[in-house]
């Protein structure tokens, strides 16, 4: 067992080149890493990395254009759905997503996103749901779950007051507009792989001009949630998952 | 019998999540004793039991581990 396994025609994994080499800023085990990698692995696969513009939102994944070796642009909060139907129209044949959290298309952006949505536009939202305002520190999002603990719901979300959890997603499969629409995580390797062949598709669906594809990466927030990165991923099967099952939720014919 | 593996942990863009930890089938993985120059402990091989199935490098959060398996 001497043997050095070390060399280039062993290599099986390593960092996608769609990705830049600077030290992400998310705190350990966030979610927001491993969801940006399999999107850059898909681009990378597709081989769209000099066709590709991507559109970063407000939030934690403020600085997501630091991160992908992609043109990039960054829009105001919420908006980023609106920049990419105008960046798509604009270059139709270029590849076009957005990369939004919570805060950012469930909140601030709803009115962008449903609208995209329902138009059609023929782009890629990625959506990262950890139901709390990861960047202004753990507050109530409009995805917190019910009876769910943040920093403006101490005591947990009590619907009768704060009202509802907003499944968005759930929301978007029902317009014309769109046309893959999906619920996945990034918390374990098989997850992350489907999470990856779920990009893929929705990237390739782009090609054929079919429609919106929107991809929901259900993601940990160990800082918000106040727990190791481990125990996060164990809090969100056990309560996240329940609430936003994982799965295909509108599947082309 | 497995095919043998190997990794390359980038220690200086570790952050210590132990993510890959919990997702290694064979134990590999530990964080050290020591700390990188950002304070964190970061993840280390422990032993030869590594089949290079990649588990670790795919949820890797901050993509530090490179795999390398025999042919």
């Amino acid at each position: 067992m001497a043997e050095n396994l070390i060399k280039p025609e062993n290599l099986v994994y390593e960092k996608t080149k769609v990705l830049t080499d600077r030290v992400m800023h998310y705190c350990p085990g966030c979610g927001h890493g491993t969801a940006h990698r399999m999107l850059a692995e898909a681009i990378d696969e597709l081989g769209l990395q000099g066709e590709t513009i991507g559109v970063a939102p407000v939030g934690c994944s403020v600085l997501a254009y630091y991160y992908f070796d992609v043109d990039m642009t960054e829009a105001a909060h919420g908006r980023a759905p609106a920049v990419a139907t105008g960046i798509k129209r604009v270059f139709p044949e270029k590849t076009v997503f957005t990369y939004q959290g919570d805060g950012d298309l469930a909140a601030i952006g709803t009115a962008e996103t449903i609208h995209a949505c329902n138009r059609g536009e023929n782009i890629l939202i990625v959506f990262i749901n950890n139901g709390i305002y990861g960047m202004t520190g753990g507050q109530m999002a409009p995805t917190t779950l019910p009876g769910m603990k943040s920093s403006t719901s101490p005591r947990g979300r009590d619907v009768a007051t704060m009202g509802n959890p907003l499944k968005i997603t759930e929301l978007i499969a029902q317009l014309p507009g769109t046309y893959f629409v999906t619920r996945q995580s990034v918390h374990t390797p098989g997850n992350a792989r489907k999470t990856k062949r779920a990009l893929k598709k929705a990237l390739e669906y782009q090609k054929l001009n079919k429609g919106t594809c929107f991809v929901e990466i259900v993601a940990n927030c160990p800082s918000g949630w106040k727990m190791t990165p481990v125990q996060s991923n164990k809090w969100m099967e056990e309560n996240m998952f329940p609430f936003y099952p994982l799965g295909d939720i509108k599947v082309p014919e | 019998m497995a095919k043998k593996g190997d990794v390359v942990i980038n220690i200086e863009k570790c952050k210590g999540c132990e993510v890959c930890l919990a997702a290694c089938p064979h134990e590999v993985l530990a964080l050290s004793n020591e700390v990188n120059s950002k304070g964190y402990h970061y993840t280390v091989k422990v032993n030869s039991g590594c089949t290079g199935c990649a588990n670790c490098a795919v949820v890797c959060p901050d993509a530090v581990i490179t795999v390398y398996r025999e042919k």
